[in-house]
């Protein structure tokens, strides 16, 4: 637990998210220029969908996220309300906006790629309500961030929308199972019966991989924007800026 | 391949491109929003210290 404390004090995490950003960020370009190289160029033509189907290389990266994200919002927010830790509720309600704009991009590239597949914008079919209740989930958590005045209590009641609303996630999951929905199933994760070649799941990977080092560049600079805010009484934050200017 | 039949993409350039500008477009704003933020709160932290040294 002390480990915990010293690596979560507002000022060594300030420093070493720093440190690491700008690796981050040149990771994450890395990463997508690779990951975009071999969706845009690279990738065959998918027999079925055409061109069309290189909208997944946004789309389900983007989809992925939006979960990913949810995921590490409510697990923070649940850390910071057992332990009581500042630094966990910084990064809870830092996920939320992002995790907002990817959800986002998954509705809309989905629609995007739905219009000339399925021929319709929007179906109200389980996996694309579910993804929606998501994004009204997300909306939700900030606008109740807004409506409290304290952090702190504002960090806890979020926490708690954040638990509430985590059942959702195994029903955006297990919805093209359970359902017998417009979207089809996983193509990536089935053992024993490959379903995607290795020249689409490579770029599709690669992006994955890119948006989650992306977020958490974004997170971490948010966090530091926080830091700066929240402890802007200390001397530390007064020494840091006296030396910077 | 030539550059017009990749804009193209089969008939589906605008949907596919749509989609790019787009994602292009989300990870473009969730890096310039914390990059505003910064200075912003550096611009206040340094009046909120300034403020502090007077009234000391």
């Amino acid at each position: 637990m002390q480990y915990m404390h010293k690596y979560a004090s507002p000022k060594f995490f300030y420093t070493l998210a720093g440190q690491l950003t700008p690796w981050m960020a040149a990771l994450t370009a890395l990463l997508l220029v690779a990951g975009l190289y071999l969706g845009l160029f690279v990738a065959p033509v998918d027999y079925q969908q055409g061109e069309s189907y290189r909208i997944m290389f946004i789309h389900v990266p983007a989809a992925w996220m939006s979960m990913f994200i949810y995921v590490c919002m409510a697990g923070a927010g649940a850390i910071a309300l057992v332990w009581n830790v500042k630094l966990f509720e910084m990064f809870a309600s830092n996920c939320a906006p992002v995790g907002a704009s990817f959800t986002f991009l998954a509705l809309v590239t989905g629609s995007l790629w739905g219009k000339p597949m399925w021929g319709a914008w929007w179906a109200w079919d389980a996996r694309l309500t579910s993804e929606l209740i998501l994004f009204f989930l997300y909306i939700g958590y900030m606008a109740l961030e807004a409506s409290i005045d304290d952090p702190r209590r504002a960090a806890r009641a979020c926490a708690i929308l954040a638990l509430v609303g985590v059942v959702n996630i195994p029903v955006i999951h297990f919805s093209v199972e359970w359902w017998n929905t417009l979207h089809q199933p996983a193509s990536v994760g089935k053992v024993g019966t490959p379903s995607i070649h290795p020249s689409m799941l490579a770029p599709l990977l690669l992006m994955s991989l890119g948006f989650t080092l992306y977020f958490f560049t974004v997170a971490l600079m948010r966090m530091r924007n926080e830091i700066l805010e929240r402890e802007r009484h200390t001397t530390w934050v007064a020494q840091l800026l006296e030396s910077k200017s | 391949m030539n550059w017009s039949e990749f804009i193209h993409m089969g008939g589906y350039g605008f949907y596919v491109w749509s989609s790019y500008g787009l994602a292009l477009l989300v990870l473009l704003l969730n890096l310039y929003l914390p990059l505003r933020r910064r200075k912003t709160v550096r611009r206040l932290l340094h009046e909120f210290l300034r403020l502090k040294e007077q009234t000391r």
